[in-house]
């Protein structure tokens, strides 16, 4: 029982100081334990964004506690509100700035689809500007919502292929 | 309701309108700053409240600017509607150097119903960008918008995107205030028809004319 143990563990005295592992984990590992969101708070979803940063909800408990004003620091923008089309350019170049990798995420209705802004003035979805990888549904969204979905962003971290695009940037064009 | 205060009545410019709230007179553009001057420095309406439009679709005239003034001494308010004289190209007297409350209402106005403010000290747009090309609340004007480019030409460039009319499909889009939040989401009220299967004509009930 305690071979058994011994075989499958780390140890250091067989292998020297040598972790083996793949790439991919490594960095993926270090990536989804680190973001660093950039609040493009546009509307109300900014308040809920700011309650999921407080004590209760506590989004440093997935290491996301980092949020930086300025996007050269941040890998990923949470858009929460509604965007206009004033606002998407700004939106877009903002989004411009980070460095790569980056993430987005479109917290709630009017990010996601223009929610009930059906006029003249509000871009009908911020993925028209910028390639979305969660949207969150709500109007606005409770802050576990958000939570979920920085998990659902760190799973999907988790998946990329980061050692082989790590030359190449991401595709950043909107689709 | 209140009754219209005396001193109107020294202003035959002036005529009275139908009113629900405070007392209400048009005057004419070309009297509206003489006026609007002795409403300030001699009858003590020192508060501009505020200053919109309207838009009378085929009537003619065609727009009508309203301000809102206060006497923070007596506690009344007077509304003034000011016709604009030309319905294609609407222009009125800037009231911005008399109140400079003013500057920033009129310039929506002007972004809005696309009414010139004469001797305005900045007449652009305020809400929309610069180069929009329309006055969204005009009556001609659909609620969805008009395709348009976007303001900034690089990101157009970029990203492939324009300006295009909202879906409406069985808008306009509510959320419903009952049920739990999940079940909430913002949703049109008449979900019938969508882009792909047009909106159903109505019927409109034959009724008999009296």
């Amino acid at each position: 029982m305690n071979r058994q143990k011994e075989t499958l563990a780390y140890n250091s005295k067989v292998e020297g100081e040598v972790i083996v592992t793949r790439s991919d984990a490594v960095i993926n590992w270090i990536r989804q334990n680190s973001v660093w969101p950039m609040p493009m708070g546009l509307a109300c979803c900014a308040i809920e964004l700011m309650a999921s940063a407080a004590s209760k909800f506590d989004i440093s408990r997935f290491g996301m506690e980092v949020m930086r004003f300025s996007p050269r620091q941040a890998d990923c923008m949470i858009v929460a509100g509604t965007v206009t089309y004033k606002m998407a350019e700004v939106v877009r170049r903002i989004y411009d700035q980070m460095p790569d990798p980056k993430w987005v995420v479109a917290m709630g209705a009017c990010a996601s689809t223009g929610g009930m802004y059906r006029s003249y003035a509000v871009l009908q979805g911020v993925d028209q500007v910028v390639p979305v990888d969660v949207y969150i549904s709500g109007c606005p969204p409770r802050p576990e919502a958000l939570l979920d979905a920085m998990r659902k962003l760190q799973k999907k971290i988790g998946q990329e292929n980061s050692t082989k695009n790590l030359l190449s940037p991401r595709e950043t064009t909107a689709v | 309701m209140q009754t219209a205060p005396e001193f109107l009545r020294n202003y035959d410019f002036l005529s009275e309108r139908e009113t629900g709230d405070c007392p209400s007179v048009l005057c004419p553009a070309d009297r509206v700053i003489e006026f609007v001057k002795e409403l300030r420095d001699v009858h003590g309406y020192d508060m501009l409240v505020d200053l919109t439009a309207v838009d009378w679709d085929k009537e003619s005239p065609r727009f009508m600017v309203i301000c809102h003034f206060l006497s923070s001494q007596k506690h009344l308010y007077l509304r003034v509607a000011v016709n604009c004289p030309e319905d294609e190209s609407p222009e009125v007297p800037s009231l911005a150097e008399i109140f400079p409350a003013a500057d920033w209402h009129e310039r929506e106005c002007f972004d809005m119903f696309g009414i010139r403010f004469k001797d305005h000290p900045n007449l652009k747009r305020i809400l929309m960008w610069d180069d929009y090309p329309y006055y969204p609340l005009r009556k001609e004007f659909p609620l969805a918008g008009i395709e348009t480019p976007l303001p900034s030409a690089e990101i157009a460039e970029v990203t492939g995107t324009k300006v295009k009319p909202a879906p409406m499909m069985g808008g306009p889009f509510v959320a419903p205030a009952e049920g739990h939040v999940s079940e909430s989401e913002p949703r049109a009220r008449d979900e019938s028809w969508t882009e792909d299967e047009p909106k159903p004509a109505k019927k409109i009930p034959e009724t008999k004319r009296q």
